[in-house]
């Protein structure tokens, strides 16, 4: 996985297989402008969104930085082309034939494929689907992503905050792997909810009820009830943050030194 | 480097008598919270708060002096102040927070800020995070034990409790009583096993008792920013300092305490791995330095 992500940067190009200068020189000129993706299947459009709430630098990575070469409403083509990155929004319905498809054929099109958003990454709240409902009675189960492709990075969030994006954005073009590493191990967390905290910190004597949880809960769900979370699976909507936010699931130090400068 | 980075480590405490007189030690986190708030450095403040029931807290938005006075004190049960920083912005509409947070909490906090997947427009927002020390926490009904059985005291007579000199200490208005630090063993929450921070590395400003003579506080101030403020409270009067004492009962012995929490910590770290069960802290022979926080 590293490898390939360091491939699509740049980083460890391999100029030795290449057989003329000009071939390389063709790389470089690709390699320059990434060819992005966005594959929308069954989201909230929340994600891209967020995504373009980076005014400040949204104007550059769209003019300057990035090609957008595929995506609903945001180049116009109907045939999908190889591409460096494919950013997938929305779980996958298995009985929408056009989904499974598009997502397949996205999996051999790009070189690397995020999962964008929580629907993407756990399911979020698409999993409550049970079908039956109007327009499509048959429409019954969405999977995140991965169920079906490989997927090699995750950005969970419902939607995933306007600053985790620009600061993954500025990760890739700087080919900062280790401010990457959570979101390639997050790609493995596709069954996700409220209870884990329950499953994975209080459970395994790890909570300190510390409250992040509660905090970055986005629809309320939790609470804290004798310094530990309470949750309402009521209003649970399965996006996984409160596990991911948490300061006992994952504890990335070194970042954290370097952005306080100590 | 079992104290973290810091950039200066002195003894300080508050020049307001009021403040003297309600807080834990020498009522640097009231002081510097009030402080930031008259200056305008920050616009609200979230603290442990008081509840309807004695001697447990409820994480609080303060907005005024008095609220941030009304918190003063240690109260040796778990208040997850974290949990109210989103309302404190959305609901309350701060642009500038400020918080006070034991070594976890602190924790949470940055991880957000470096990773906020989930958490919009909130990592800029915090202007001011002053860490407490902290050895380990307890249940709210650990503490009512400690009172009401061990100390056998009424918990509404209850003054003030304090850690400290290997003893856990209960203030009423006509006694002070202790019982030794030992028998609160079995009482601290389980996730206090692991954790490697006495004093709040993370935090832009910490400060304890450990090290300081009663009614002081050894500080070290850590960021950038806790310098620009620490500085500013002291230029303007608001707290003092002295320099703290290198030797046993200073420097050193906070230095003792911080390694022997580590290293007891690290013993638990690698048993629970050994196990295998999660931790999220590498074990001794998957770091360099074995006693850092990571
Ligand atoms: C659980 C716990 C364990 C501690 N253990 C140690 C220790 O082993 N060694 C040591 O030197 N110091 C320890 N402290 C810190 C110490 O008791 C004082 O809080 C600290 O020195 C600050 O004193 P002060 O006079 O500057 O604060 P004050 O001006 O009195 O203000 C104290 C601040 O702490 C906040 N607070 C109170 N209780 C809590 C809580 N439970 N959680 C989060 N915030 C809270 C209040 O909101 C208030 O703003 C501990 C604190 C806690 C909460
Ligand atoms: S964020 Fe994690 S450690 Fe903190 S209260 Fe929630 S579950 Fe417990
Ligand atoms: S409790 Fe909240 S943050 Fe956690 S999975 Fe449910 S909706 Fe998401
Ligand atoms: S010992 Fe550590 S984990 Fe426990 S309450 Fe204190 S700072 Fe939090």
């Amino acid at each position: 996985m590293l490898a390939k992500i360091k491939e699509f940067l740049g980083i460890e190009a391999k100029p030795e297989e290449l057989a003329s200068k000009e071939e390389v020189e063709k790389v470089a000129e690709e390699k320059a402008k990434p060819r992005i993706g966005y594959v929308h299947l069954s989201g909230c459009t929340g994600d891209v969104m967020s995504l373009s709430e980076n005014y400040d630098i949204l104007a550059e990575l769209l003019t300057n930085m990035v090609e957008i070469v595929y995506g609903q409403t945001l180049a116009d083509v109907w045939e999908m082309p190889e591409m460096d990155l494919v950013l997938v929004e929305g779980s996958v319905c298995l009985q929408d034939e056009h989904s499974v498809k598009e997502l397949m054929e996205a999996r051999e099109k790009a070189g690397l494929l995020v999962a964008f958003g929580s629907c993407a990454s756990t399911g979020c709240f698409t999993r409550y689907s049970r079908g039956g409902q109007q327009a499509n009675p048959n429409h019954e189960s969405f999977v995140p992503v991965g169920d079906l492709v490989k997927v090699d990075c995750a950005l969970p969030g419902c939607p995933p905050s306007p600053e985790i994006i620009a600061k993954t954005v500025v990760a890739v073009i700087n080919g900062d792997m280790d401010y990457l590493q959570p979101m390639i191990d997050l790609a493995g967390y596709t069954e996700a909810g409220g209870s884990d905290l329950q499953y994975k910190v209080v459970n395994q004597a790890l909570c300190i009820g510390c409250g992040t949880c509660a905090m970055a809960c986005q629809t309320r769900a939790l609470d804290m009830t004798n310094g530990r979370p309470e949750l309402n699976e009521d209003r649970c909507v399965k996006c996984g943050i409160c596990y991911v936010q948490c300061p006992r699931s994952w504890w990335p130090a070194e970042q954290i030194n370097k952005d306080l400068g100590l | 480097m079992v104290l973290g980075t810091y950039k200066q480590i002195t003894l300080g405490r508050s020049t307001d008598k009021q403040i003297q007189k309600i807080s834990q030690d020498g009522g640097i986190v009231t002081a510097l919270l009030t402080f930031a708030l008259d200056e305008k450095i920050i616009d609200g403040a979230v603290v442990a708060g008081p509840s309807e029931e004695m001697w447990k807290p409820t994480p609080t938005v303060a907005l005024s002096s008095d609220e941030v006075m009304a918190a003063a004190g240690t109260k040796y049960t778990i208040s997850p102040n974290n949990m109210v920083l989103k309302q404190a912005v959305r609901q309350y509409g701060l642009e500038k927070v400020g918080i006070v947070t034991i070594p976890c909490q602190t924790m949470g906090i940055r991880k957000m800020q470096s990773y906020p997947f989930g958490v919009r427009f909130l990592a800029d927002k915090i202007a001011l995070d002053i860490g407490i020390c902290c050895t380990e926490n307890f249940p709210f009904e650990s503490l009512k034990t400690f009172i009401s059985a061990k100390a056998g005291v009424d918990f509404e007579l209850v003054e003030k409790m304090d850690i400290g000199k290997g003893k856990f200490w209960v203030k009423t208005q006509d006694d002070l009583i202790s019982f030794p630090i030992k028998e609160t063993h079995g009482y601290e929450q389980n996730g206090c096993k692991v954790c490697l921070d006495l004093v709040s590395e993370l935090s832009d400003i910490s400060t304890g008792s450990i090290g300081a003579p009663d009614d002081w506080s050894a500080v070290q101030v850590r960021t950038d920013k806790g310098e620009t403020v620490f500085k500013q409270a002291v230029d303007a009067g608001a707290i003092e300092l002295k320099p703290i004492d290198e030797g046993k009962f200073g420097l050193e012995m906070l230095t003792k305490l911080a390694k022997s929490k580590k290293e007891k910590a690290m013993k638990e770290i690698d048993r629970r791995k050994a196990m295998g069960l999660p931790v999220p802290y590498k074990g001794s022979s998957e770091k360099e330095d074995p006693l850092a926080n990571v």
